[in-house]
């Protein structure tokens, strides 16, 4: 008796293990139950479109609704679609428009299972969001194959625009390139020219720890090592023994959400500042500054596309999100959604017709972009949407006036110097670039979205579905 | 080389301060229900959680968090066993399994509804904050603490089962409640007891983390994994073997 349970408890803790990543079973388990009805509905609409070949625009919200990175993107990600969709009035060249969502649990497995069904099944158009990467690569991999749209804007990883490029992909909010150029640009300036990396041992973490490298060495300064943890991760103290060990200026955290607020907290109880080491958070959201609180994270530089109370256009945007997210202003890659979709719709009216995935993203990149949240801007050849980014310090608890009240303006980066040249990334559709040296991010993703076919009976039932 | 061996132990000894009281917990509802209780995760959670809500709303500081979370969570448990473990006891152990791990799914689905996943900041206890250099590292004065505290705790339970005859009675019910009922000791009330005691054990676990790391809705599942190794590693419903594999692990852990 006590083996049986003995096993039962190690196989239900397996169980339990595999389900770690995607932030709990909890979360999505009990979505899926509400899910499922309308689920059901949807398909019915799904369909209806490809019977009557009349019926509307289906926007799929691919996102982390779960796990470490949902609250910088989530649900409030689906909330700035729907606001963009709203503004357009609900209807864009005599369609209507649908806005629907799901879970990717930050495993490319599951999140290209989940595309796959929308792009193949159910009528999905455009599959907007996307943070880990990971996943993002495999997505680009399944619109470009079915000729669908995808807007990233949660995703980091230059290799997007770069060796992975494809012309029905934009990479809207920011990248490793910016970031890299953003925050590590500054340090190295500044005098931090040894740097030791705390880095998410996967896509993401791996494309930023080389771009910030690069920038690094290219200003004289020098990687003195690093470390990798496990994607959410708890315990980063033997991390940061190491990093002190290394004696390095400053310690760059090549990592994101969750796992970059339990490093700067752990920083700060080892007493990491004080020994006149520097913390280089290379991406902080504005979620993450709200969960750190002031005390620990006041005095953190950090690199942006977007920051709520930036001028009169980004505040009144932010303001209604807030009224409509439970009081919180909006992360980068939220406001990213928002004027994501916005641009497509513009570009879905000028096209005249959404199912050539390629052809919308040709319009986009023809018309200017135009927004309260990003201002003027475009779109590179390579699918890099260009705008302006910010380096900002976060207030101490004295400088901050009022609730959400957290950055000072350090610096504006031009849009034209704030990311990476096209014609240097590697990027096949870049007129007289060199060719790219290999296709290997290409093909990973490709082996990642093949693996996720078997997926997918674990992921179904997973999206819900939201309205208009 | 021998200081980052030092510090490394010492480091070891932090996280398995965590897996040694989780897992004793763990142990001792297992030694007299035969329930592995997949909830315990969610209840070290509730634990924090509770200390950072007493500290938010009702202004209560750490000392406090550390006496009422576990009070509090250890009643809760006692509700659970009564209205609903307790009705399963005649079936099959995969039943109470089952339900825990449930109520575990179901209570870290609520707290990521109403608090986000990025969890909330607790501060370190204001005669706790600094750090020691002890040489060969800094060592955070908490996490001194936190090493102190657990191995407190340990021993003690340990000397209760063991030593005393409150833990004699216990034993007894783990090996034969019939005959214990014969001499008159009310075992119900005894399995009531235990599950809420390894609750309040978690929820101490939870307070004693809350300022070591964000108080996340999610924080339990990530432990409770590693956690579930080691009772069965240490032998399941052993107390002492519950306790020495915690700290090993922690120790394997911070050299690996």
């Amino acid at each position: 008796m006590v083996r049986r349970i003995a096993i039962l408890t190690l196989t239900s803790a397996l169980a339990l293990a595999c389900n770690k990543d995607k932030g709990e079973g909890g979360g999505e388990k009990g979505g899926e139950g509400k899910g499922e009805g309308k689920v059901t509905a949807e398909t019915g609409t799904a369909g209806e479109k490809s019977g009557a070949g009349a019926a509307g625009i289906r926007i799929g919200v691919l996102t982390d609704m779960s796990g470490l990175y949902a609250d910088l993107s989530g649900e409030g990600s689906v909330e700035a679609a729907k606001m963009a969709v709203e503004e357009a009035g609900g209807k864009v060249a005599g369609k209507t428009i649908e806005v629907i969502s799901a879970d990717h649990r930050n495993k490319p497995d599951v999140g290209s299972a989940v595309a796959r069904r929308w792009l193949e099944n159910e009528g999905v158009d455009v599959i907007v969001d996307v943070p880990t990467s990971s996943v993002a690569l495999a997505v680009n991999e399944l619109t470009r194959a079915q000729n669908k749209v995808f807007i990233a804007s949660g995703p980091a990883s230059a290799d997007l625009t770069g060796k992975a490029c494809s012309p029905n992909t934009v990479h809207w909010t920011y990248d490793t390139w910016a970031l890299a150029n953003g925050t590590g640009g500054e340090v190295v300036r500044s005098g931090g020219k040894t740097w030791f990396f705390i880095t998410a041992d996967y896509a993401f973490g791996q494309a930023l720890e080389r771009d910030v490298t690069k920038v690094v060495t290219e200003a004289g300064g020098k990687v003195l090592g690093g470390v990798k943890h496990p994607l959410n991760n708890t315990d980063f103290s033997s991390f940061l023994m190491q990093a002190q060990g290394s004696k390095a200026q400053v310690i760059g955290l090549a990592n994101a959400g969750g796992d970059t607020i339990n490093t700067i907290k752990q920083a700060a109880e080892f007493g990491l500042g004080k020994s006149g080491q520097k913390l280089a958070g290379l991406l902080v959201f504005i979620s993450d500054v709200h969960a750190l609180g002031l005390d620990v994270a006041g005095g953190l530089m950090l690199t942006t596309a977007f920051y709520w109370d930036h001028d009169d256009g980004t505040r009144e945007w932010s303001k209604k999100f807030a009224a409509r997210h439970d009081g919180k202003m909006p992360t980068m890659v939220q406001a990213g959604v928002y004027a994501g979709v916005r641009h497509y719709l513009k570009a879905v009216a000028e096209a005249g017709d959404e199912s050539d995935g390629r052809k919308v993203v040709e319009a986009m990149k023809k018309i200017p972009t135009d927004d309260p949240l990003f201002g003027k801007g475009t779109i590179d050849a390579n699918g890099r949407k260009r705008h302006p980014v910010y380096l900002y310090q976060v207030k101490t608890k004295d400088e901050s006036k009022a609730p959400w009240d957290y950055y000072k303006l350090v610096r504006e980066i031009p849009a034209d110097q704030a990311f990476n040249d096209p014609a240097k990334t590697g990027c096949s559709l870049v007129a007289g670039a060199a060719a790219p040296a290999d296709a290997k991010g290409a093909a990973d993703a490709k082996g990642d979205a093949k693996g996720a076919a078997d997926a997918k009976g674990d992921a179904k039932g997973d999206a819900k579905s939201g309205t208009k | 080389m021998s200081s980052v061996v030092l510090s490394q132990l010492l480091l070891g000894l932090i996280n398995g301060s965590f897996y040694a009281l989780l897992s004793l917990g763990l142990a001792l509802i297992f030694g007299l229900m035969k329930i592995v209780n997949f909830a315990h995760g969610a209840l070290y959670m509730l634990g924090a959680l509770l200390a950072w809500l007493m500290l938010e709303k009702l202004g209560l500081g750490y000392g406090w968090a550390l006496l009422l979370s576990p009070l509090v969570i250890g009643g809760l448990s006692a509700l659970v066993e009564i209205g609903l473990i307790r009705r399963l006891r005649h079936l099959d152990p995969l039943y109470g399994l089952l339900l825990t791990f449930g109520l575990a799914l179901l209570i870290q689905a609520l707290a990521v509804m109403k608090y986000g996943t990025s969890g909330q900041p607790y501060p370190v206890p204001k005669f706790l904050v600094g750090a020691d250099n002890l040489g060969f590292m800094i060592l955070p004065r908490y996490r001194m603490w936190v090493i102190t505290a657990s191995i407190v705790v340990c021993l003690a339970v340990w000397a209760v089962i063991e030593k005393t005859r409150l833990g004699s009675t216990l034993r007894a019910a783990a090996e034969n409640p019939r005959l214990l009922e014969a001499f008159g000791v009310s075992v119900p009330r005894l399995v009531t007891a235990t599950y809420a005691f390894g609750g309040a054990l978690a929820a101490f676990a939870g307070v004693l983390a809350a300022p070591m790391q964000q108080v996340r809705p999610l924080m339990g599942v990530d432990i409770i994994i590693v956690v579930f190794a080691v009772v069965t590693v240490g032998g399941l419903g052993s107390i002492g073997g519950s306790i020495i594999t915690g700290f090993a692990l922690g120790i394997a852990e911070g050299f690996t």
